[in-house]
């Protein structure tokens, strides 16, 4: 008796971009009903890997079997039809477009729209991913939108589930629900290739998992009984020094104060702010955690200046009230600010790392004379940052846009520090960045608070805030909670402040 | 004729070359591309509309042909901006220029030489009603279309899977890619429905409303029609409103003008449609935040698919 046939089964896949081996000679196999994962630093392959997979592109050279049988899988829409469905990591979902018209763009079938309807709901509803088919997208939470994008694979009855990391967005209690889900559809026979930089997620989900490095596949193992400290060396390909817990600090003076911080919002879609009072010490480091768009954004703005505060004492450096000040008069004042989005916010993807460097920096650092630019300065200044922060480059005179997200970020959060700022504001620090860079940004901001710097950290990923954090709280509907001591703090309380179950208790004073 | 009727016959035929104008950008702007090229590809409509009605006699011909040389002006700037990635803006600029250059030279020879205006679509009977026939009936069969093409835009955009895909490329063209739609395509597709539209817009000025070939007599109604598009937040039906109430400004001041009625000069009269679309833009740019959702999210912005 011969066992079933792989449901996917790639041999010897390779891929070559201008000057970039993304995959070379990868052999993966999925089998039926399987929860499979797919590791490996950003730059390794997995996303040229998928999109393969998926139609998105073609490889140089190997073959694609599907349940035995080779294919070619020319398109999406033919990948669609092997019963491939994908859940993109940066959503492929149109705003301005209904619920169900975002649907029906990613299905081959074509639909009555009210059969369509009734299919929504009668899926969405049987998998517990309400839905309602008829509310425009931007509308909706970004747990919802990933909904759109599952129910719009398991409309088609897919045979493989690709997964992009999908967990990033999500808070612990949808997670929970996602695996459920998940787990739900394997033991339907569906198999799930299973992208993720979280291994512990992994090792709770996954029953295999292929990890690349460089292109190539460097091991197949089982995650249930690796650590995620092994695999994630197998990525890197190098042992990683976890960044050592912190201990408790010492009840220092307060370097950031903000007191009662209420603001509208700009975009009639923001989140208004609402009495927001919290304090971080010297040398400690301080997080908020939340959901997307629960103020995250706005919060970031007003602490950094670019939307003045109503009152100049809602915001204070130490005892400087500098509500009313811009980003510049702020920085001077030793305030230093990482935003969440890369290209475009904390740099500008045109410019070269060089004038990314300036941008930023030139009032801490004297970098202009009588409004000159002193190039020399720049220059030593930037090549300081990618020798320090190991920035890998092929030099200071590319452009920002052409660095993969992890390096370009490991420039941004060095240029910050090496500011020498009293006060670290960082969103999202390592968003989207793998696990090699990810360690390197959590000791940079560690060594920084050891240094005496206060640092607050604004972050979705809960893990990264119960590693990173001496005290966090949490922000919901533009209201932050009080804050907790890390180390004796509940996650499932954490989950249920995020997530809007429990109101927060009034914000202690400062 | 009654004249408020009159005048009303005369608001119809100002308004019909801006709504198939900006009928046709509103599909290009909804598939993400952003045409200023409008005026260009009207200009070169209106000669070649009006050069060849005059040499074969036929006004089918005629409105063919400015279909076509609208349509052509629309492949180059496709080729150029979808092809070759050039900037949609400064291309759509030099399209412009390049469409009253060009226009001039063909119709140099034409200036001054009249040609027959395009037959009205009489209905026996229906046409001699009091008020209603000459509002109703009795245009010439490009005031028709216009609206018609409102409403087959509208159908079009709203209810039919490909109007669904061109709005999904225009509002995020990587995800519509991901899902496996030809964005660039569709967008060549939509340009070029643009540029027809514009050289009918352009047969129009020179076979109806004033049959005849003038330099540069679109006189920015090309521009006007891009204003239209997003005075109308890219809906069709607003676009007709839109229309009706622009080429309402322009007989206006023309009428304010004939009978002296205001003691301006007349020059600051024949600004008022210009200023009108200054004003309309500063006032929807105002009450900016929600608008912003109207514009096609990727309008404007070029689209390379990842090798």
């Amino acid at each position: 008796m011969s066992a079933p046939p792989n449901r996917l089964e790639l041999r010897g896949i390779t891929k070559r971009f201008p000057g970039v081996l993304a995959n070379d000679r990868v052999d993966l196999a999925v089998r039926p009903g399987e929860i499979h994962a797919l590791l490996g630093e950003n730059g390794a392959g997995k996303s040229t890997l998928v999109k393969i997979v998926y139609g998105v592109l073609q490889p140089d050279e190997g073959e694609i079997l599907w349940e035995g049988r080779r294919v070619e899988i020319r398109s999406p829409h033919q990948a669609r039809r092997l019963g491939i469905g994908m859940v993109f990591q940066h959503f492929t979902l149109f705003e301005a477009l209904s619920v169900r018209e975002n649907i029906a763009l990613g299905l081959e079938e074509r639909y009555e729209r009210g059969e369509l309807e009734r299919r929504i709901r009668e899926v969405s509803e049987g998998y517990g991913l309400p839905l309602d088919p008829d509310r425009d997208v931007h509308t909706l939470s970004v747990g919802e939108r990933q909904r759109i994008e599952i129910l719009r694979c398991l409309l088609q009855n897919p045979r493989l589930l690709v997964m992009d990391e999908p967990t990033s967005v999500l808070t612990p209690q949808e997670v929970d629900r996602l695996f459920a889900t998940l787990r739900r559809l394997a033991a339907e026979g569906c198999s799930i290739l299973y992208i993720s930089h979280k291994l512990e997620e992994v090792k709770a989900l996954c029953e295999r998992a292929t990890i690349l490095r460089g292109g190539r596949v460097v091991a197949v193992c089982d995650p249930r009984v690796e650590t995620a400290r092994s695999m994630a060396e197998t990525m890197v390909g190098a042992a990683i020094r976890e960044p050592a817990r912190p201990a408790g600090r010492l009840k220092r003076a307060p370097r950031l104060l903000v007191d009662r911080l209420s603001l509208e919002p700009e975009d009639p879609f923001g989140t208004a702010l609402r009495d927001i009072t919290f304090l971080v010490r010297r040398g400690e480091i301080f997080g908020i955690a939340g959901v997307a768009g629960n103020g995250q954004d706005e919060l970031l703005a007003a602490l950094s200046g670019e939307r003045p505060a109503p009152k100049p004492e809602m915001v204070r450096i130490g005892d400087a009230r500098v509500g009313r000040l811009g980003p510049t008069a702020r920085r001077r004042l030793g305030l230093c600010v990482i935003p969440e989005e890369r290209n475009g916010h904390a740099a500008v993807p045109e410019l070269t790392l060089t004038e990314n460097a300036l941008l930023s920096a030139h009032g801490r650092l004297q970098l202009l004379r009588l409004g000159f630019v002193r190039r020399r300065a720049v220059a030593a200044f930037a090549r300081r940052i990618v020798e320090r922060f190991d920035v890998r480059t092929p030099g200071i005179e590319v452009t920002a846009g052409s660095l993969s997200g992890g390096n370009l970020q490991k420039f941004v959060v060095g240029r910050e520090i090496l500011q020498n700022p009293e006060v670290l504001i960082a969103a999202q620090p390592t968003w989207g960045v793998d696990a090699g860079a990810a360690v390197a940004i959590h000791a940079a901001l560690l060594e920084l608070a050891e240094r005496g710097t206060a640092v607050l950290v604004i972050s979705q990923d809960l893990d990264e805030l119960l590693a990173l954090t001496d005290r966090l709280a949490v922000i919901h509907a533009g209201r932050l909670s009080r804050s907790f001591e890390t180390r004796d703090v509940e996650i499932a309380r954490i989950g249920m402040l995020m997530a809007g179950v429990e109101e927060p208790a009034p914000a202690e004073a400062s | 004729m009654d004249p408020i009727v009159a005048t009303t016959v005369s608001v119809i035929s100002a308004a019909t070359p801006l709504l198939l104008a900006a009928n046709g950008e509103l599909v290009a702007e909804k598939a993400g591309v952003l045409n200023l090229g409008v005026e260009g590809m009207m200009l070169v409509g209106a000669v070649s509309g009006f050069a060849v009605t005059l040499i074969t006699g036929s006004a089918t011909l005629g409105i063919l042909a400015a279909a076509s040389a609208g349509a052509l002006l629309a492949l180059l700037f496709g080729l150029l901006t979808l092809g070759l990635m050039a900037n949609q803006v400064a291309t759509g600029l030099a399209l412009t220029i390049f469409g009253v250059g060009v226009s001039s030279l063909v119709g140099a020879g034409f200036v001054g030489t009249p040609v027959e205006r395009l037959p009205r679509l009489d209905i026996p009977g229906l046409s001699d009603l009091p008020v209603l026939g000459p509002l109703l009936f009795g245009h010439d069969a490009l005031v028709y279309l216009s609206v018609a093409m409102v409403a087959l835009t509208a159908w079009f955009l709203g209810r039919t899977r490909a109007g669904m895909i061109l709005r999904a490329c225009g509002e995020n063209d990587e995800a519509a890619h991901a899902l496996g739609y030809p964005v660039i395509a569709v967008r060549f597709a939509a340009v070029l429905f643009g540029g027809v539209m514009s050289g009918l817009a352009g047969a129009f000025l020179s076979l109806s409303y004033t049959p005849m070939w003038v330099e540069a007599m679109t006189a920015g109604r090309g521009w006007i029609a891009l204003a239209l598009v997003v005075f109308a937040a890219w809906r069709p039906w607003r676009l007709l409103i839109g229309a009706y109430l622009f080429g309402g400004v322009t007989i206006l001041q023309l009428h304010a003008q004939g009978l002296g009625l205001f003691a301006v000069p007349s020059q600051v009269l024949s600004m008022l449609p210009y200023l009108a679309t200054i004003l309309v833009l500063t006032l929807i740019a105002a009450g900016s935040g929600r608008r912003r959702l109207d514009a096609p999210a990727c309008l404007g912005r070029p689209f390379r698919p990842p090798a």
